[in-house]
């Protein structure tokens, strides 16, 4: 029988199968396991140190994990030629958390360059498109300022211009709102939304900024630890029976119980016993 | 004792991955040059011109005045060495010969490595602190087409060109001091010290020149690529570009000039 069509199951833009990553020896994801489904906004929340940051280097093909699979659009990246990669970056836009814009380029030449890099578009056309991601960010007028010259929230905006030129089908968002004031913050979320309602993106968003997370997120995994605690939407993350989800969420400090022998010891050196 | 030994151990191990590192560098680096056009991803003409300007034209001025004062430091020592044997006339030769072998390309690799090693260093380590280069790698640039492979032609280019400026400035040098004290005419000198010049000094020179542009390069972007903990891995990196850099060409000329003299 089939099913009713606003319950069939929807296509995943990203599967994540049993990741295990490290750095210098120490493990930092220890099988994590996740899927965000075609056209949802994914938002992955946890604590300093829980390892999201690390999730979308991996996520973004810029490292290769000890083992696991990363499948984007159907694709397994980690399994990628460099050939193949460069043509799956036509399909991928990402805002980091400082803008990353290139110093030495204009915000149009910053945001001309995968036009550049993936199409043979000549300059005018480029131009127009440019302009085109500019207005949907609020940045009209502002292309030919150096980024040095932008404050941060539009560099943040000419980074999400230069994200979307290609109209990407992934998008990923690191800490989108780090050093925003809350108003700023909040015109950023609006444009998340937008862009999902507008061209369909199948959007993942790190970040540990509550309000945010729960005004955009269709989806929240929360991370800690380098596992995952829990994925669900938000009305289920909220209700969550989980410790330390609660913690994180209620921003309760942790209360790690001290080993005072151990303290001592860490202190000077010395064993009491 | 075994602590340090582990220590010399640990340190020659990270030196040779390091030099790896370093070849495959280059190795990638001339892989784009060549086969990156047939890929569609063809190295940037209007990066490498950009370059070439900052690494070359601007360093020009520099050049021209440290060889000529160098010249004109060889002419006061040779003509006061030569003195007692009232061969001073053979100042010509000595400095014409060493000017075009050797002190040309070294002072001009030096010059370079501390002007524009340092700063390709700089550029690429603060770039990697700003996730420029990951947001290189997620646009589908790869890193070494976009910033080592330009860097690299730049270098080849210009560092025989400064070279050849070098020479000339030398010579020149020399000559000023040499009228001064022999009264030889500059016309004379430079004159001779053409005559004295075949090709093999030339080429022995230039190539000189090349093998240190390599240097300068690899080493410069592997130090940037390899930049940790911020502002100050930045300054790390860079001083550190330039000191590997100049001990580099310093190894890679004795190298050079112990095969060369042997041909």
């Amino acid at each position: 029988m089939n099913k009713p069509l606003n319950q069939a199951p929807r296509k995943k833009a990203i599967q994540v199968k049993n990741l295990v990553t490290h750095y210098d020896g120490r493990k930092i994801l220890n099988g994590v396991s996740l899927e965000v489904n075609q056209g949802e906004i994914m938002v992955i929340m946890g604590g300093s140190g829980s390892g999201k940051s690390t999730l979308l280097r991996y996520l973004l093909g810029l490292q290769k994990p000890t083992s696991g699979h990363i499948e984007l659009l159907g694709k397994d990246i980690t399994k990628m030629t460099e050939h193949d990669l460069h043509h799956m970056m036509r399909n991928i836009g990402v805002s980091f958390q400082g803008g990353a814009l290139f110093g030495s380029m204009t915000v149009a030449e910053n945001i001309q360059l995968p036009l550049k890099e993936h199409t043979s578009l000549d300059e005018k056309t480029m131009q127009i498109m440019s302009q085109m991601k500019l207005e949907v960010v609020n940045l009209a007028g502002f292309e030919n300022l150096m980024p040095s010259q932008l404050s941060g929230g539009m560099v943040k905006r000419a980074a999400l211009a230069r994200a979307i030129i290609l109209d990407p089908r992934l998008l990923f968002f690191d800490e989108p709102s780090a050093g925003l004031d809350p108003v700023v913050s909040a015109e950023l979320d609006e444009l998340i939304l937008r862009l999902r309602d507008a061209m369909n993106m199948t959007i993942v968003v790190v970040t540990h900024e509550l309000d945010s997370a729960f005004k955009i997120a269709d989806r929240i995994t929360i991370l800690d630890r380098g596992e995952i605690l829990m994925c669900g939407t938000v009305d289920e993350v909220r209700n969550s029976d989980n410790q330390r989800i609660y913690n994180l969420l209620h921003r309760q400090p942790r209360q790690d119980s001290v080993d005072v022998d151990e303290y001592l010891h860490r202190l000077t050196g010395q064993s009491l016993s | 004792m075994k602590a340090k030994i582990e220590a010399i151990g640990r340190r020659t191990v990270n030196a040779i991955e390091e030099i790896g590192y370093g070849l495959m560098m280059f190795y990638e680096a001339i892989y784009w040059l060549l086969l990156g056009q047939f890929k569609k991803q063809p190295v940037n003409l209007s990066l490498i011109a950009a370059q070439t300007v900052q690494i070359g034209v601007a360093a020009s001025l520099i050049v021209i005045v440290l060889c000529f004062s160098v010249g004109m430091m060889l002419a006061i020592q040779g003509l006061e060495t030569l003195k007692p044997y009232g061969a001073q006339a053979q100042v010509v030769t000595g400095i014409a010969l060493s000017v075009t072998r050797e002190f040309a390309a070294l002072i001009t690799g030096i010059i370079v490595a501390g002007r524009s090693g340092s700063a390709i260093a700089a550029r690429i380590g603060t770039m990697k602190e700003s996730q420029e280069i990951d947001a290189l790698q997620v646009i589908g640039i790869n890193p070494v087409r976009y910033l080592a492979a330009p860097a690299l032609v730049a270098m080849v280019i210009s560092m025989p060109i400064l070279t050849l400026f070098g020479i000339l400035m030398g010579m020149f040098g020399a000559s000023i001091y040499t009228l001064y004290e022999l009264g030889m005419p500059i016309g004379i000198y430079m004159s001779r010290s053409f005559d004295v010049i075949s090709m093999y000094d030339l080429l022995q020179g230039l190539s000189k020149s090349i093998v240190f542009a390599i240097l300068i390069v690899v080493i410069s972007v592997i130090n940037g690529f390899q930049v940790k903990g911020g502002a100050e891995g930045v300054g790390l990196a860079t001083t550190r570009s330039v000191v590997i850099s100049i001990s580099a060409i310093v190894i890679a000329d004795m190298i050079f000039t112990f095969f060369i003299t042997r041909i």
